[in-house]
């Protein structure tokens, strides 16, 4: 009986649990960075307590991190830098907490970004999630407060929901811990490549709209060839953004990847 | 960089300019829009909300009388008053053990230890006497109410108050010019300025930040409380019968917490429509579902990060000003201490303000921390009036056991009913500690507000001191 139940927890994603080694704020040699992004108060900062052991303050309010936090974790002999973002309903705008999650997620080019939402709100926090998804290739959803959701008898089908947006989507409640195992098992095939996104791409933008894009960032790749998120570049230098035309000019678009990390550092928090 | 590159990146720049007018204007809008469609869209496929409007029924309730427009901000009062109220009962009897144990139990021990291995008299007096003991009033005037007052905040934090409290602030704030989450800056002040200074972030634009930096200050902070309720104690509980002296003191303190968020009120009110001028930005703030708080974290949490944070940064502070405190009541300019060769000049111009000259030379050497004021006061004053036997000697910080007993030694220095009433406004009004500088500075990174956010209260102080002086004197007919 006892080996019967061995063997199922063995094949179980729930057993793999065992193989996170929580290691706090010793980040030395990572193998992968791991981005927390999501709307204000949707319980990233429990996430990253969750799957580092760290006691980042956590609140029931909105806008309460507002500067970078970093961790560690181990998971499957891989080792992850985790980083916690200010929360952030949009990339398009400019506060000074916005603007370091947006950086980050542009620049700081993570392996991995997990888009933490509300389970309960979960069309509003969509709008984060595709404009994210429109500048990284590499993501994952995780639907907090699922516990929540269920008592407003709200019924999400994320199975649908990942076919739609083309990365994988783990219900969670990091409060309660749930979900956590799936959650790091999703941030370890994504990471590694085993499993491959296709993330969604804005849709029913007007045609002359595409096309503007198109000639944009044809022009863009030519002189930088290395850079990633060309068509949101494109849009944003079609919006007027003054700190990517800024980039544009020095160069820095480019020559900021690795460096950014360093250079958006983050800041020591009084608390 | 080559010349070659930058005609490439200008024509990227041009290029765009181009496309951009090709494209209209409202592109930005059309963006969105089909953001939104998107996020619509897809949500529609996944989600199955139930038809009937059974959700949120008792937390609509609940936010209907929280955030309501008549009883929102009564029962703010009332719940900031019942946690300032615990936290004022509840620290007492730990206070008073803790001192016992710190300064009336090991301070000897330690004296006659550091002296029996032989130290120079004048060095155990700077170790013992000063750095010590400053850290030991530190501790225990501070832990026992930190330690009380951090998680009853944090568990409001948690059950979801906060935006509430913001929700019923952002009309006022708004009327004064500034930003709704300056609320939040602001509740975070109450604990400690420097904290909501970091806070002041969650606002967007540039000037209603800095308005928020600066105001933050007439929050009362955590350093300020214990002087708040000891001084109202002794000068307005004293005034009163005596069954009413309780919560007649504790209404004084919670008085004095209002009038702080009236000036910080006024001061936006005034930077808005002076050199920081604008119109108010809208922003929307989401109330968060309410949740059954986590009881053992919360404490956990709070006590960990916050309170032994901010007690280490103040025992950090008061081991040198304790030395500093030794030293202006030992080292000896022409026959008098420094303290007393300062004091007794500066007075003639203190007296104008309903203050002494002891009180300001006590805040000059309190800038570190707001906690060793009362200390310091004490101690100077002991000094000035030669009452060796009371305490344990010139140049000592001392705890007195009971507040009668400071009582005694603060009317034997001269001081009336004035002075206790001038000494709270000048606590709420004055300069911030200097960790809340040195914080406003790296916030900011302007020399030009951080001297603004540092003098402007000290200024008000004055003025408000100078007036309720010359009023009270008027009507007392001298």
């Amino acid at each position: 009986m006892s080996e019967i139940k061995s063997h199922n927890c063995e094949v179980c994603p729930v057993h793999n649990i065992g193989h996170l080694k929580k290691l706090g704020i010793n980040m030395s040699d990572f193998n992968f960075v791991v981005a927390l992004a999501g709307n204000p108060n949707t319980g990233k900062s429990t996430v990253f307590n969750n799957l580092t052991g760290l006691r980042q303050h956590t609140g029931n309010w909105p806008g309460k991190t507002v500067t970078r936090a970093e961790g560690g974790f181990e998971y499957n002999d891989y080792k992850f830098k985790l980083v916690d973002l200010p929360g952030t309903y949009s990339l398009l705008s400019t506060s000074t907490d916005e603007e370091v999650a947006r950086n980050f997620i542009l620049f700081g080019q993570p392996d991995v970004t997990v888009i933490v939402v509300d389970s309960t709100r979960l069309e509003r926090n969509l709008n984060l999630v595709i404009q994210i998804l429109e500048i990284t290739d590499h993501a994952v959803i995780c639907l907090n407060m699922i516990d929540e959701a269920k008592r407003y008898q709200i019924k999400i089908d994320e199975r649908s929901l990942s076919k739609e947006l083309g990365v994988p989507v783990i219900p969670a409640a990091a409060r309660q811990g749930e979900g956590m195992d799936e959650l790091l098992k999703a941030i370890h095939d994504v990471a590694t490549g085993s499993y491959i996104c296709k993330p969604h791409r804005i849709k029913k933008i007007s045609s002359e709209l595409n096309i503007a894009v198109e000639k944009l960032s044809e022009k863009i790749i030519e002189e930088f060839p290395n850079l990633q998120n060309v068509r949101w570049v494109a849009l944003r230098l079609l919006e007027g953004d003054q700190s990517i035309i800024d980039a544009i000019r020095s160069g820095e678009l480019e020559s900021i990847k690795p460096g950014i990390a360093e250079s958006i550092k983050q800041e020591p928090v009084l608390e | 960089m080559n010349k070659e590159s930058i005609n490439r990146r200008e024509a990227i720049l041009s290029a765009a300019n181009n496309l951009r007018w090709e494209i209209g204007e409202n592109f930005h809008d059309k963006l969105m829009e089909s953001i939104y469609a998107n996020a619509s869209n897809i949500s529609g496929k996944a989600v199955t909300a139930p038809g009937k409007k059974t959700r949120f029924s008792w937390e609509r309730n609940l936010d209907r009388l929280l955030t309501s427009k008549y009883l929102g901000f009564p029962v703010m009062f009332l719940i900031l008053g019942i946690v300032f109220w615990l936290t004022v009962e509840g620290a007492n009897v730990p206070s008073g053990l803790l001192a016992s144990l710190l300064i009336d139990t090991l301070q000897p021990v330690l004296k006659g230890f550091s002296l029996s291995i032989g130290l120079p008299v004048w060095l155990a007096g700077v170790l013992i006497d000063g750095a010590y003991l400053a850290m030991a009033w530190v501790i225990s005037v501070m832990l026992p109410p930190m330690a009380i007052f951090f998680p009853l905040f944090t568990l409001l934090e948690d059950l979801g108050y906060l935006p509430r409290v913001s929700f019923n602030m952002d009309s006022v704030y708004r009327k004064v010019g500034a930003h709704g989450k300056q609320a939040l800056t602001m509740a975070m002040g109450f604990g400690c300025n420097a904290a909501g200074v970091i806070a002041a972030r969650v606002i967007d634009s540039p000037r209603e930040r800095l308005i928020a930096i600066i105001t933050n200050n007439f929050s009362l902070c955590n350093g300020r409380w214990p002087t708040q309720i000891l001084i109202a104690t002794i000068f307005i509980g004293s005034a009163v019968p005596a069954y009413l002296a309780g919560i007649v003191s504790a209404a004084a303190v919670v008085f004095v917490a209002i009038l702080g968020i009236l000036f910080s009120l006024v001061v936006s009110w005034g930077l808005s429509k002076s050199v920081l001028k604008g119109e108010a930005s809208a922003f929307s703030l989401e109330l968060p579902p309410y949740r059954p708080p986590q009881i053992m974290r919360t404490l956990y949490t709070s006590l960990i990060d916050r309170t032994i944070f901010v007690l280490w940064r103040a025992i950090i502070f008061a081991i040198p000003a304790g030395v500093v405190i030794w030293l202006v009541g030992n080292v000896t300019i022409g026959g008098e201490t420094i303290a007393l060769f300062f004091s007794s000049r500066v007075d003639p111009l203190a007296v104008i303000f309903g203050l002494n000259g002891i009180i300001f030379l006590a805040y000059i050497i309190a800038i570190p921390a707001n906690e060793i004021v009362i200390p310091t006061i004490l101690m100077l004053t002991v000094m000035n009036l030669g009452l060796i036997d009371v305490g344990e000697g010139a140049g000592v910080m001392f705890e007195l056991d009971s507040t009668v007993a400071t009582a005694d030694i603060l009317f034997a220095g001269g001081w009336t009913l004035l002075t206790g009433i001038n000494l709270m406004m000048f606590s709420l009004l004055h300069n911030p500690c200097s960790t809340t500088i040195y914080t406003i500075y790296r916030e900011t990174k302007s020399i030009k507000w951080t001297v603004v956010a540092t003098f402007l209260p000290i200024v008000m102080g004055l003025v408000v001191t100078f007036f309720v002086a010359q009023i009270w004197r008027l009507a007392a007919g001298n």
